[in-house]
């Protein structure tokens, strides 16, 4: 401590504090910016035998919350009904199993591959039914109406996922994730299920054909160019603010710093 | 004439750090960019001669470190040079990256001639600002402002200027020209007053009402497909609806739009109007009561519906009264029945004003 006051009336301390902000910020926002590595999923052939190996990895993944019944228990829903697509969802995107309880479960690497994932969810569809993981050409974005998908998204999605997908916050540290490395399957399925706080789309609300379109509206958006130069995130007014204010104003702050100081005395 | 104004003689031509005797006994040399010699200067006048002469000012002596001196020198020339090699870069940006007809075009000339000037000014200005630093002589000078009054005998002349005028020019002796001239300029003064009407007619009671009325089907947003309540069956889902008819209406929409929701049964409570809900699907006006931003962040696991702009909160499942946030007022239900193919609809319009607060509503 009484190494800063010593030193804080230095001609450095003021360019120090500036540098010190600005670290400050580029770390905030590099912690906000991590993706997680896309999954991928196809469809499954539900067999007796595949409902039997779902079972067994189960009961070791998932029973100690969801219980051995997966009827649910005090830390985990019942998964009776759910579907395959939603125990896909989760699974696929690493969600689950969930490494702590916590606001929202995190997208991380899954910890399950593709064959033990639909493997578990053969097996919870074969407690009660629920929707089923979507074949390949029903995420198809071959041929879809990508301006009608946007006309859907930013009407039923853009609140919390943004107009571009870049995710948001919600309340008491939930949020919107971004869909930057979600999969056709993954967004298809998100919609079917309303995983976690996310409202439920289904199949006749907005057909399977209206999903693909909102699916390549979603995917398409990811390669499209940012003639206005640096993306920041494409999450709109926050970054650029943030940018504008801690970069912009720092940057004027330091020129101002430097072009004020009184010029060393050389006695 | 103050004495703060002597100095305009005072520096002698080509005085820089460099300027010998040599250079005083030859003729006067004008170096480009420096101010004319001060015996031409005749812009204050020759009164100046009456003046007692300003004490000499002293210049400071060149700087010490006469080293440090000649490589800021450099470096400021240096920063020029980077200046003007940026202009001209500039120039060649502009000449050889012609805007295609793809925004990749436009971004690279954008990049390459924003860069190029903000390299330009940027350097200049560093350079300008190392130069003051480190050349020019760190001095205060203090000058005294002249008095801000004219002199008396100029502020005579000029009543004596006025006071001939308005007599030669008879504005006082010919009354109906000064009269006239006078009431031509009247309507331009009301004119602005006048302009103020276009702030009106008032809204009377358009926001009040929104196109909803009975019988009206309830379609999705952009698709235009009117819900039977066994579509919309699964419990937490959500979807944005708009009055049939209206599809490409903006105005009426800007109003009308609303949200419905599905509920489990028994999750809906008072206050929501029980009797205006369709096997637990509720419709509430989409449009914030705080300032009117869309409100349709649904969780479906809290039942919230949240603002994006303001953080307004509203609990769905009691009529979407308000739980925090600047909103002071529930989102509007709208009284939703089915009609006779079993589709959703409207009983009436909203039975209050939807969107934000105004003055007249009470």
């Amino acid at each position: 401590m009484s190494w800063i006051i010593a030193r804080r009336r230095r001609p450095v301390a003021g360019y120090a504090v500036v540098l010190l902000g600005l670290i400050a910020v580029g770390v905030v926002y590099a912690a906000f910016t991590t993706q997680g590595s896309p999954a991928s999923a196809s469809s499954p052939a539900a067999s007796s035998r595949e409902t039997a190996v779902g079972r067994q990895l189960f009961v070791q993944n998932c029973s100690s919350c969801h219980g051995l019944l997966a009827q649910g228990t005090n830390t985990g829903p019942s998964l009776i009904g759910v579907g395959a697509a939603a125990v896909d969802f989760q699974v696929s995107t690493g969600r689950m199993p969930l490494k702590e309880i916590e606001a929202q479960a995190q997208r991380k690497p899954p910890v399950l591959n593709t064959a033990q994932t639909h493997a578990i969810a053969a097996y919870i569809s074969s407690l009660g039914g629920g929707p089923a993981i979507p074949g390949a050409s029903q995420v198809s974005t071959q041929g879809a109406d990508t301006g009608l998908g946007q006309q859907l998204f930013t009407s039923n999605c853009a609140q919390c996922h943004n107009f571009v997908g870049a995710g948001g916050a919600l309340t008491q540290g939930k949020y919107a994730p971004a869909l930057t490395a979600s999969t056709p399957t993954q967004i298809y399925e998100a919609m079917l299920t309303g995983p976690e706080a996310m409202p439920v789309f289904n199949d006749t609300t907005i057909t399977p054909s209206e999903k693909r379109d909102m699916i390549a509206y979603v995917t398409e958006t990811r390669s499209a160019p940012n003639p206005g130069g640096f993306s920041l995130g494409r999450v709109g007014p926050v970054t650029e603010g943030l940018v504008g204010w801690i970069g912009g104003i720092g940057a004027l702050v330091l020129s101002a710093l430097w072009i004020t100081a009184k010029r060393r005395v050389h006695e | 004439m103050s004495s703060t104004e002597g100095y305009t003689g005072d520096f002698p031509p080509g005085g820089g750090p460099d300027g010998g005797e040599a250079e005083a006994s030859r003729a006067p040399h004008r170096v480009i960019g420096t101010p004319p010699p001060a015996e031409q200067r005749t812009l204050l006048g020759t009164s100046e001669s009456d003046a007692p002469p300003a004490p000499p000012r002293e210049l400071p002596a060149d700087p010490d470190d006469l080293a440090g001196a000649s490589r800021a020198e450099k470096i400021v020339a240096a920063l020029f040079i980077l200046a003007m090699l940026a202009g001209f870069g500039f120039i060649a940006a502009y000449i050889g990256l012609p805007l295609g007809a793809s925004l990749d075009s436009v971004l690279r000339s954008n990049l390459a001639l924003g860069i190029s000037m903000g390299v330009a000014f940027m350097a200049m200005g560093v350079g300008a600002v190392i130069w003051v630093r480190r050349l020019m002589p760190d001095v205060e000078l203090t000058e005294a402002r002249k008095p801000l009054a004219s002199p008396p005998e100029d502020r005579e002349a000029f009543a004596e200027t006025f006071r001939e005028g308005a007599e030669t020019s008879q504005f006082v002796k010919r009354p109906i020209l000064r009269r006239s001239l006078i009431a031509a300029t009247v309507p331009l003064l009301l004119a602005p007053l006048v302009l103020l009407r276009d702030l009106g007619p008032l809204p009377g009671t358009k926001l009040r009402h929104t196109v909803w009325r009975k019988g009206l089907r309830l379609v999705i947003s952009d698709t235009g497909r009117p819900i039977r309540p066994a579509d919309f069956g699964s419990p937490g889902g959500m979807i944005t609806v708009i009055p049939e008819g209206y599809q490409t209406n903006d105005n009426a929409l800007v109003k009308a739009t609303a949200i419905i929701i599905k509920f489990e049964p028994g999750e809906l409570k008072y206050p929501t109007n029980l009797k205006w809900t369709v096997d637990n699907i509720v419709a509430y006006s989409k449009i914030c009561t705080h300032v009117g931003c869309p409100v349709a962040l649904y969780e479906q696991t809290t039942h919230h519906i949240l603002c994006p702009c303001h953080q307004s909160t509203f609990d769905a499942t009691k009529g979407a009264t308000v739980l925090f946030g600047p909103a002071n007022r529930p989102l509007p239900q709208l009284p939703m029945g089915v009609d006779s193919e079993g589709y959703l609809v409207a009983l009436s319009d909203f039975k209050v004003p939807v969107g934000p607060s105004f003055w007249e509503r009470g």
